[in-house]
C-alpha cells in the first residue's frame, strides 16, 4: 500500500461516510499508534534500554552471588517490567491529546472505546512484547535455569497487556494535570500489584519445582477481565479529559 | 411519611440536615467511645496469650473495618455521582477519602504497635496488612488525583472513575497478597460461627466499631458541609450564612 492510499485509508477511518465497526476502529488506531511508535525508533529503543539497565543494577546494589541472584531475578525482571511499562505510559495518550488526535476519535462515527482498545495493543506491542522476549536474555544472567527462564517469558506475555490495560486509566485520567508522571505513578503501581504477585509467582513456583499453571491462569482470567472492562473505562476517562 | 429524598440531594437542603447529622452522629461516636474503651480498657480480662497488648484490637479492628467500608462507601457515591451526574454525591464521595485515608492508616499503624509485642516485629509482609497499605496507596491516589485537577467538576469525575476501579480492584488484591503471604491471625469473628473470645472482648469490640461508624459518618459530614461552603460560596444562600455568623 502506498503512503497516500494508507493516509486517506487514515482519514477515511477516523471520519468516513460510513461508520467504522468496532473491528475497522481497531485496526485503525493500532495502525497508526504502531507507525507514530515505528517513527520515532530511537524513543522505543530507550525504553528498552530503561528496562535493561534498571535489571542490570540490582546486583550492583545487592550481591553478585548466584543464590542471590535466582532468589531475586522473578522479582526483579517483573518489578523492572512494571517500571518499563509506566515509563512509557504518558506516549499512550498525551501527545494526541495536546494535538487534537484524541478530541476527533471521540467525535468520531466509531467507538471511543475501540479506538482506546487499538490504542493500547499498539502500546503493549511497543513495550510490553519486547520486554517480554527480552527478560529470557536478561533472567539468564540472574542464574535462572531453562523452565524458569520459559516460564519468565510466559508469564511476561500474558500479564504485560494487562500493564498496559490498568496504565492507560490512569493515562487518561492525568491528561492535563498538574503532576504528570509521578501522580501517574501513585495511581497506577497499587493497581499493578496483583499481576505483580502472579506473575512473579509463576517464575518462583517453576524455580521451586512446583507447578506455575494456577498462577498463569490467574494472569489470564485477569487478563481476559481487563480486556473486556478496561476499553469503557479509558474511554469515560478520555472524555472527563477532553470536557 | 413519605421523605421526598431527591429534596437532599440539593446542597442547600443538604447542608443544615448535615450539620444536624453530624452533631448527633459525633456525640454518639463520643458516648460509644467512652463506653468501649472501659469495657476495653478496664472490665475485658486479661488475654491468656497475649496478656493486655491484645487490648489494641477494640482501635484496630475497627480502624481496618472502616478502611474498607469507607472505600466501598466512597465508590458507591462515586457510581452515583457518575450516573446521575449528582454534584452532591461527588461531594460525598471527596469528603469520605480523607477519613478513610485515616482509619486504613490508624489500622497499619496501630497493628505495628500490635505486632511488635506479639509477633515479635512492627512490620511484616503478611497479607491483610499489604492489602491495607496497598488500599492507603489507593486512597492517596484518589486525594492526590483531585488535588491535581482545578476544575472541581473534572475531578469529581475523575475521581469517581479512579474510585470505581480501584473498588474492583480491592478484593483482587485482597485475595492475590492473601494467597501470596499469610501470617495474620485468621478472623475472630465470623457470623456463622460460635464467637472464640470472651462475650466482654467481643461486646467491647462491637461498641467500639459502632463509635468508628458514627465517627466516620461525623467527620465526612462535616467534611462534606465546608466542600458545601467551599463550592458554592459564590452563591446567595452561601453568603447569607456568612452574613449571619452562624450556621442553621
Amino acid at each position: 500500500m502506498t503512503s497516500a492510499s494508507r493516509l486517506s485509508a487514515a482519514v477515511a477511518g477516523i471520519s468516513g461516510v460510513e461508520p467504522p465497526s468496532v473491528g475497522g476502529a481497531i485496526v485503525f488506531a493500532l495502525r497508526r499508534d504502531l507507525r507514530v511508535a515505528l517513527r520515532s525508533r530511537a524513543e522505543l529503543g530507550v525504553e528498552l534500554l530503561f528496562y535493561v539497565i534498571v535489571v542490570s543494577l540490582f546486583p550492583l546494589a545487592a550481591s553478585p552471588s548466584r543464590a542471590v541472584l535466582s532468589t531475586l531475578g522473578p522479582g526483579v525482571l517483573w518489578t523492572s517490567a512494571l517500571l518499563a511499562s509506566l515509563l512509557a505510559l504518558p506516549r499512550l495518550f498525551a501527545a494526541d491529546f495536546a494535538d487534537g488526535t484524541l478530541e476527533q476519535m471521540a467525535l468520531a462515527r466509531g467507538p471511543l472505546a475501540a479506538y482506546a482498545s487499538g490504542k493500547m495493543l499498539a502500546h503493549w506491542l511497543t513495550t510490553g512484547l519486547p520486554v517480554a522476549v527480552l527478560a529470557p536474555l536478561l533472567g539468564a544472567q540472574y542464574a535462572l535455569d531453562g523452565v524458569a527462564l520459559a516460564l519468565l517469558a510466559a508469564s511476561l506475555l500474558i500479564g504485560t497487556p494487562i500493564l498496559s490495560l490498568l496504565g492507560a486509566i490512569g493515562a487518561a485520567l492525568t491528561l492535563g494535570t498538574r503532576g504528570g508522571g509521578s501522580l501517574l505513578a501513585l495511581l497506577v503501581l497499587p493497581l499493578y500489584a496483583p499481576v505483580l504477585i502472579f506473575g512473579a509467582g509463576a517464575v518462583d513456583a517453576a524455580r521451586a519445582g512446583l507447578s506455575a499453571a494456577p498462577q498463569l491462569s490467574l494472569l489470564a482470567a485477569g487478563l481476559l477481565l481487563a480486556v473486556v472492562a478496561v476499553p469503557f473505562a479509558v474511554a469515560a476517562a478520555v472524555r472527563i479529559a477532553l470536557d | 411519611m413519605i421523605v421526598n429524598w431527591f429534596r437532599y440531594a440539593s446542597p442547600v437542603s443538604f447542608y443544615p440536615l448535615a450539620g444536624r447529622l453530624a452533631r448527633g452522629f459525633g456525640a454518639l461516636a463520643a458516648v460509644f467511645a467512652a463506653i468501649g474503651l472501659w469495657i476495653g480498657l478496664v472490665a475485658a480480662p486479661t488475654d491468656a496469650t497475649q496478656g493486655d497488648a491484645y487490648r489494641i484490637i477494640f482501635i484496630h479492628v475497627p480502624a481496618a473495618w472502616m478502611a474498607m467500608i469507607v472505600y466501598v462507601a466512597m465508590a458507591l457515591w462515586s457510581a452515583v455521582a457518575l450516573g446521575l451526574n449528582a454534584r452532591l454525591s461527588a461531594m460525598m464521595a471527596q469528603a469520605l477519602a480523607p477519613t478513610g485515608a485515616l482509619m486504613a492508616a490508624l489500622a497499619l499503624w496501630s497493628g505495628a504497635f500490635w505486632g511488635r509485642p506479639t509477633w515479635g516485629t512492627y512490620w511484616a509482609w503478611d497479607a491483610r496488612m499489604t492489602s491495607t497499605l496497598i488500599l492507603l496507596f489507593l486512597y492517596l491516589g484518589v486525594i492526590a488525583l483531585r488535588q491535581a485537577i482545578d476544575d472541581p467538576r473534572r475531578a469529581d469525575r475523575a475521581c469517581a472513575v479512579l474510585a470505581l476501579v480501584g473498588v474492583v480492584n480491592v478484593p483482587i488484591i485482597y485475595f492475590s497478597v492473601q494467597w501470596w503471604n499469610t501470617l495474620h491471625q485468621g478472623s475472630s469473628i465470623s457470623l456463622t460461627a460460635a464467637p472464640k473470645m470472651a462475650m466482654l472482648m467481643l461486646a467491647g469490640l462491637l461498641v467500639m466499631t459502632a463509635a468508628a461508624w458514627c465517627y466516620c459518618i461525623a467527620a465526612s459530614l462535616t467534611r462534606v458541609r465546608a466542600i458545601i461552603v467551599e463550592r458554592e460560596r459564590g452563591s446567595g444562600w452561601v453568603a447569607s450564612l456568612i452574613d449571619i455568623g452562624t450556621s442553621p
